[in-house]
């Protein structure tokens, strides 16, 4: 099909530096933070306004040409992988922060607000926006929406969708759809909620209404360090069945800890095995009370270090070591794969093991770092791009992960999503029939199949495998993977 | 047509051979009546399957009585924060979902849709699918789960359910500060949901004359009576009350034994449309719940409640006694979103 006409309606919509059609200007759009995937889209366009992302969304289904929205592009599932005969609609430029009302503790913002932002503009009213993942720095909520994004705090409060309490949407057709509203409370099905982590299947989020929570009156930060990885492990299960809720629990393993040291200097002990790092927070007093208790279950863990952070700039300095990790062991090898599957927590010691003789079998290092509370795993696998067949082994050891995973009853991922990157896993968690009705909800969607097209479910497209490099932005350490 | 559902493939087979169909549980509250449609009785699909408190997981039947997964819970010092309502009057998990029906302390973690995490559930075709799973996070398939809550049965019928718990606060101590007027309570509001105090619960329940604002807090002994001096601080007047009675404060707010044999709507709303709202209900008895997020209503005359709410664009649902008829009130919109995926889980409209 020509594409002339869908190119003119484009034209006839944007103007022409924000419609960008040269192989030069489109090639930054080429992947997302899964770099092993890249693929050129015909067009960009960067809306400016919702009525701009509409009338994109109107051409794309008039001509049926698909589309991928695409906020900071730090989809580590490649959620935000281009169709090459399709365009990307950057809603980096739909960054207004709509509504931000303390006394209700909600904030109405555009889909390409960066999730820092929101924090930012409440801090002023003693409020934050609770969802934090690691590359909260510069991913947009309109992503943190699609993939229902996590980070370290998601065994207290939850992710991304518990904390969305409405959605203006554009569906795939161009219909706009308003979902949800400001109440915390909802009667009938709630479509909000469906339409969060629906990974751009459903069409693209314009405004989100999301919750805000007061900040916490105190943390209390601590550092654990151990002599073996079993040992953190068990610290943690001390930790839960001590009737504790921190706010986070985070293990990094000796790999993860040398990479982060090496690259922003938190201050970990370079010779443990395995750091353990938990936060209480809340109130003062409850969180003194905590503290008691929790100290005691650390001291009998029998780690060979604690430490406590002072204040909020020791507090800063433990979770920007962690934050770091993963583009820090971009330090120790060109290329890595990272995954995010999920265990039972009781099933962590069991599943690192694995992992260490997965590692031993392919001859491929793999560093650990996992949000410990919620057994989320995050092994990330290291290998070189250029060597013949290295990205196959790695790839191989990867899928034994995820079929770990699954044997031990979690999940093939805990917040990055299907995207592209596993794809071929989704049918080893759902069976056909299952695989089925999520294809028909789809496809009832979106006939076209143009919203995010290629992703979740396997089909014919495939885009050129690029085996080696990191992601610019990642290279330049503005983001960070997760 | 009434049928006891001894199995899985048994119900997949009353689905997929009936042209309507409607779950009941315990019957505890009210639901859309479809005079022509069998009804599954989940009654019989009942008793927890797996519980492991390290893992913060519970996974039941959706026949369940609710009060048996808190007895379980309790043993090992967890609880559902979603704070189940008519958990006494013995209401099912399967209802509870399908009504959303969260308690004064969804307030502190969220509701239903918050700590549902896993379900195998039949749709429309009779097919048994699976949703979400047994680990507290996941992000792999479409949120069926957080579809399901408050769905009254129309997006399929729920077999089994797995949630998050927590564990429960050791003690539990509440304020109570009497308000001649919803305006000063109004004025208490925004200083207690923005402080940075850890509060269970906070409510606003109408008396005879006047308002009371119940705050309640929880957490470990030790911590609990400085935080209840300074909850009081911040209000500037109140009673603290404690063990028994406080329990029985909340247990009778979450049987909604306050309301008698009347029909209760419960309307979604925020705190800045409650005095709004509230003009229109003078005399009624009526309390406000989840820090002004969710209004609670006793009314026999439900018409004239479902007009005030048109007027106001709002939404409202008979939760319990509800006379005849459709229990939802106010407006009810639908939208091409909600349509396509119910068309999907439901082609022929059987739920």
């Amino acid at each position: 099909m020509s594409q002339e006409p869908f190119v003119a309606a484009l034209r006839a919509a944007f103007p022409q530096d924000r419609l960008l059609l040269t192989p030069a200007a489109l090639a930054p759009y080429e992947s997302d933070a899964l770099t092993a995937y890249q693929s050129r889209p015909i067009a960009v366009v960067i809306p400016e306004t919702q009525n701009e992302v509409i009338a994109a969304v109107k051409a794309c289904h008039k001509f049926s040409v698909p589309f991928v929205a695409r906020g900071s592009a730090t989809s580590l599932s490649g959620g935000s992988l281009p169709n090459k005969d399709g365009i990307v609609i950057a809603l980096n430029r739909l960054n207004h922060i709509l509504k931000l009302d303390p006394q209700q503790r909600i904030a109405v913002v555009e889909a390409g607000v960066i999730n820092i932002d929101i924090t930012k503009a409440a801090a002023p009213h003693g409020l934050l926006f609770a969802p934090d993942p690691s590359s909260q720095t510069i991913c947009t909520i309109g992503g943190n929406v699609a993939f229902n994004s996590g980070g370290a705090h998601c065994l207290k409060y939850g992710m991304t969708s518990n904390h969305v309490l409405g959605l203006k949407v554009v569906l795939p057709d161009g219909e706009v759809v308003q979902l949800g509203g400001e109440s915390l409370d909802n009667v009938g099905a709630d479509m909000t909620a469906m339409f969060v982590g629906s990974e751009g299947l459903f069409g693209i989020a314009l405004e989100i209404t999301v919750r805000l929570l007061p900040k916490p009156e105190m943390y209390r930060t601590v550092l654990a360090a151990y002599r073996s990885l079993e040992a953190a492990g068990d610290a943690v299960s001390s930790v839960i069945a001590s009737g504790l809720l921190p706010g986070a629990l985070e293990i990094m393993d000796n790999l993860s800890i040398q990479a982060a040291e090496a690259a922003v200097k938190p201050g970990y002990p370079l010779d443990a095995a395995a750091l353990l790092i938990v936060e209480l927070e809340g109130e003062q007093s409850q969180v003194e009370a905590e503290w008691l208790r929790l100290k005691g279950v650390i001291d009998a863990s029998q780690p060979y270090q604690v430490k406590v952070a002072q204040n909020e700039d020791e507090r800063l300095k433990i979770w920007k070591g962690r934050k770091s990790a993963f583009s820090a062991v971009g330090r120790l090898s060109p290329d890595y794969i990272v995954q995010d599957g999920v265990v039972p927590r009781s099933k962590l010691g069991e599943a690192l093991r694995e992992i260490e003789r997965l590692s031993a079998k392919y001859n491929i290092r793999v560093a650990n770092v996992f949000h410990a509370g919620d057994g989320n795993l995050h092994p990330l696998i290291m290998y070189n791009g250029r060597e013949e067949g290295a990205y196959e082994r790695a790839e191989a050891l990867a899928s034994e992960i995820i079929d770990l995973c699954i044997k031990l009853g979690g999940s093939i991922t805990g917040e990055h999503g299907v995207g592209m990157e596993k794809r071929q896993y989704l049918p080893r968690m759902f069976n056909a029939a299952g695989m089925d009705a999520m294809w028909h909800l789809r496809v009832t969607v979106d006939p076209k199949q143009i919203a995010n097209r290629g992703k979740v479910f396997l089909d014919t497209e495939a885009p050129a495998l690029r085996l080696s490099g990191m992601h610019p932005l990642e290279k330049a350490g503005v983001i960070s993977r997760e | 047509m009434t049928m006891i559902s001894p199995d899985i493939q048994h119900l997949q087979e009353v689905v997929r051979s009936s042209a309507q169909v409607t779950t009941r549980g315990a019957g505890t509250k009210s639901a859309p009546q479809r005079t022509s449609a069998t009804t599954l009785q989940m009654a019989g699909l009942s008793g927890v399957i797996e519980y492991q408190p390290t893992e913060f997981v519970i996974t039941a039947w959706a026949g369940t009585p609710v009060r048996e997964v808190i007895q379980m819970l309790d043993e090992r010092g967890q609880y559902l924060p979603f704070d189940p309502l008519l958990v006494q009057r013995g209401a099912t998990l399967g209802g509870t979902i399908a009504a959303n029906a969260c308690g004064p302390e969804r307030y502190r973690y969220g509701g239903v849709r918050d700590f549902f995490i896993g379900t195998r559930f039949i749709d429309g075709s009779g097919e048994l699918l699976q949703g979400g799973g047994k680990v507290v996070k996941n992000a792999a398939g479409f949120d069926y789960p957080k579809l399901m809550a408050g769905s009254m049965g129309r997006m399929g019928v729920l077999v089994d359910a797995t949630f998050k718990v927590f564990p429960k606060p050791e003690m539990y101590a509440t304020l109570v500060v009497q308000c001649a007027t919803l305006q000063d309570a109004l004025v208490l509001l925004p200083k207690l949901t923005n402080c940075p105090y850890d509060l269970n619960a906070l409510e606003i329940v109408s008396l005879a004359t006047g308002f009371e604002v119940q705050v309640r807090v929880g957490g470990l002994a030790g911590g609990l009576p400085a935080r209840m001096d300074r909850v009081r601080a911040l209000c500037g007047s109140g009673e603290i009350i404690s063990g028994d009675d406080e329990a029985a404060l909340w247990d009778a707010a979450r049987e909604l034994i306050w309301a008698g044999d009347l029909p209760v709507v419960r309307v979604p709303i925020t705190p800045s449309r409650m005095a709004e709202l509230d003009a229109g209900l003078a005399k009624l008895q009526r309390r406000y719940s989840a820090g002004g997020n969710t209004a609670w209503i006793v009314a026999n005359d439900t018409p004239a409640i479902d007009a005030t709410l048109r007027n106001l664009k709002l939404q409202g649902l008979t939760m319990l006694n509800a006379r005849a008829g459709d229990p939802r009130l106010g407006i009810w919109q639908t939208n091409p979103f909600a349509e396509r995926v119910k068309r999907a889980l439901d082609p022929l409209n059987k739920f």
